[in-house]
């Protein structure tokens, strides 16, 4: 079979020369290489993140916890359209449309909105394709991570956990992964 | 004037065992510390750190999980050997201290006081009859669990601390041979400024050092352990402090055991410029923990970096190469001894 990386060593069964069968040599060797760590780690330290005091911050694009975005005039943007749940390898993503009522034009930007919209927390796999799919870039993933719970049932995440506050300090800036799928999407030069 | 003295001494010696006791079982605690934050700097981890500043509790955190743990004592098991050997063992580990000569004699009230519990004229056949007792804590404590795990691990713990016995007593003679004398303080004692007995027995040395890795139970010799097969060995079976006290020997033992190689082969408390007086007796002193520390060092650095011998490569070990070389290292020593000083 061919090596993929020229470290790989056959290993033989031969018998062992005089100076294998002292082991010393073999001993002083694996010992300075342990003495290297040691020493390097008394002065460097270890390059360990202590984590609850110290936290590795997450990158710019991270996939995590979804929202569903509103407009600048607080009105939800998903149009239950469908396309992120066809979209979704997963079939993680359920919803039930329903028609815009008068007077519900300051909630709803589409005549047609999701009344119902669910993800299933523990079906999906963060792949990010549901943000693809929108046409109306309603959806999007965050850098929350989503929390641990006992119960399977807790982990479907309707409207209320994934529609972001119409207050603007709660609202949840994506601009970060928006500029990154617009470069992703953009035609090669 | 002569009970006068004999108080005297008593207390002398009463203060003398309980600091030792206290010392002893200070340093066996924080080596596990130390043994921890040595792995893990060798294995770039950070180590314990959550029990005080860079986990200088965590000893004490141990002993208390030690206490509260179940004390779980198995059905079959041979009762009183069961409660006994954790004990026999830590108690014949604690022994073998009494004849080290920690420091040079300090003027105290006007008499003379040895660093020494006991200066006894056979002090090295008292560690080696003691280190040979040890054998039966691990026995009898792998036997009574009646569990075949912990019987195996004793079986073979017993085999290979008789076997490296052997080896460990030739490379002694030679010393022997070469001082002349059995006694731990003379044999230090000879050993002034840097001439130290490692000089003319390098391959004794060795041997020793490899023979005491296998006494204290230590990698790459920790049949009697053996976490990987034989699910943690002759203490499968023990909880609470009585697994504590077997883990704690082991750490008194490896204390021990440097302490010794300190003695016989690196001049002890010696160092050059050592002058009598006080301070010097407490240079003398430090010198003799500082070379002890380092040794315990040296072990866990082998046993962070070795892996374990396979048994039958550790017997043939033992009695293959290590006891003939130590024959020859004797019949070289006795050569040169006749040679040079007649
Ligand atoms: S991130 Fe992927 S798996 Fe998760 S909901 Fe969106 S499309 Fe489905
Ligand atoms: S989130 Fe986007 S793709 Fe999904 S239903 Fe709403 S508008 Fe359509």
């Amino acid at each position: 079979m061919q090596s993929l990386t020229n470290r790989s060593k056959v290993v033989v069964n031969k018998e062992m020369s005089f100076g294998e069968r002292l082991y010393l040599p073999a001993v002083f060797q694996g010992m300075w290489i342990t003495l290297k760590h040691f020493v390097r780690a008394l002065i460097k330290g270890p390059n360990t993140v202590r984590y609850p005091e110290e936290k590795r911050s997450f990158a710019p694009i991270w996939r995590g916890w979804h929202v569903l975005k509103r407009d600048e005039e607080g009105r939800e943007r998903c149009t239950a359209c469908g396309l992120c749940a066809v979209a979704c390898p997963a079939e993680a993503i359920t919803m039930v449309a329903a028609e815009r009522q008068q007077g519900e034009e300051h909630l709803y930007r589409e005549e047609k909105y999701a009344a119902v919209y669910e993800i299933n927390m523990l079906r999906c796999i963060f792949c990010g394709l549901c943000e693809e799919a929108c046409p109306k870039e309603a959806i999007f993933l965050t850098d929350r991570i989503v929390p641990a719970d006992y119960v399977r049932q807790n982990f479907i995440f309707g409207k209320e956990l994934l529609v972001e506050g119409i207050e603007p300090d709660k609202r949840i800036d994506v601009s970060k992964r928006q500029k990154h799928l617009t470069e992703k999407q953009a035609p090669p030069a | 004037m002569f009970l006068l003295f004999t108080t005297a001494l008593l207390l002398e010696k009463s203060i003398l065992v309980l600091a030792l006791f206290t010392v002893t079982l200070g340093v066996a605690a924080y080596a596990t510390l130390a043994e921890r934050k040595v792995a893990a700097a060798m294995q770039d981890r950070v180590g314990p750190n959550r029990t005080g500043p860079f986990g200088l509790l965590q000893p004490i955190a141990d002993g208390v999980k030690f206490f509260m743990k179940e004390d779980f004592m198995p059905n079959s098991a041979e009762r009183w050997l069961y409660i006994l050997a954790p004990g026999a063992f830590m108690f014949v580990a604690c022994m073998t201290s009494a004849v080290i000569p920690w420091g040079t004699e300090l003027t105290l009230f006007g008499r003379p006081v040895a660093l020494q519990v006991a200066d006894l004229n056979i002090g090295i056949l008292y560690i080696l009859g003691f280190t040979s007792l040890g054998v039966y804590g691990v026995m009898v404590g792998g036997w009574a669990s009646n569990n075949k795990y912990s019987l195996y691990s004793a079986i073979r713990a017993s085999a290979q601390m008789i076997s490296y016995e052997l080896a460990m007593g030739l490379a002694l003679i030679a010393v022997v041979m070469l001082t002349g004398t059995l006694s731990l303080r003379e044999m230090a004692e000879q050993q002034a400024g840097l001439n130290w007995n490692v000089w003319y027995q390098p391959l004794g040395f060795l041997i020793f050092f490899v023979c005491a890795l296998a006494e204290c139970n230590r990698a790459p010799f920790d049949m009697a352990e053996c976490e990987t097969e034989l699910i943690g060995g002759y203490h499968t079976e023990y909880s609470s402090m009585k697994l504590g006290f077997f883990l704690f020997a082991e750490y008194i033992n490896m204390f021990i055991a440097c302490a010794v190689i300190a003695v016989v082969y690196f001049g002890g408390y010696n160092f050059p410029g050592l002058d009598p007086s006080w301070l010097g007796g407490l240079m003398g002193l430090v010198v003799m923990l500082a070379k002890t520390f380092f040794f315990i060092f040296v072990f866990m650095w082998i046993r962070w970096t070795l892996p374990r011998f396979r048994y039958d490569q550790l017997m043939q070990l033992g009695w293959k190469t290590l006891v003939p070389l130590a024959m020859v290292n004797m019949l070289l020593t006795g050569t040169f001894v006749l040679v040079f000083e007649s």
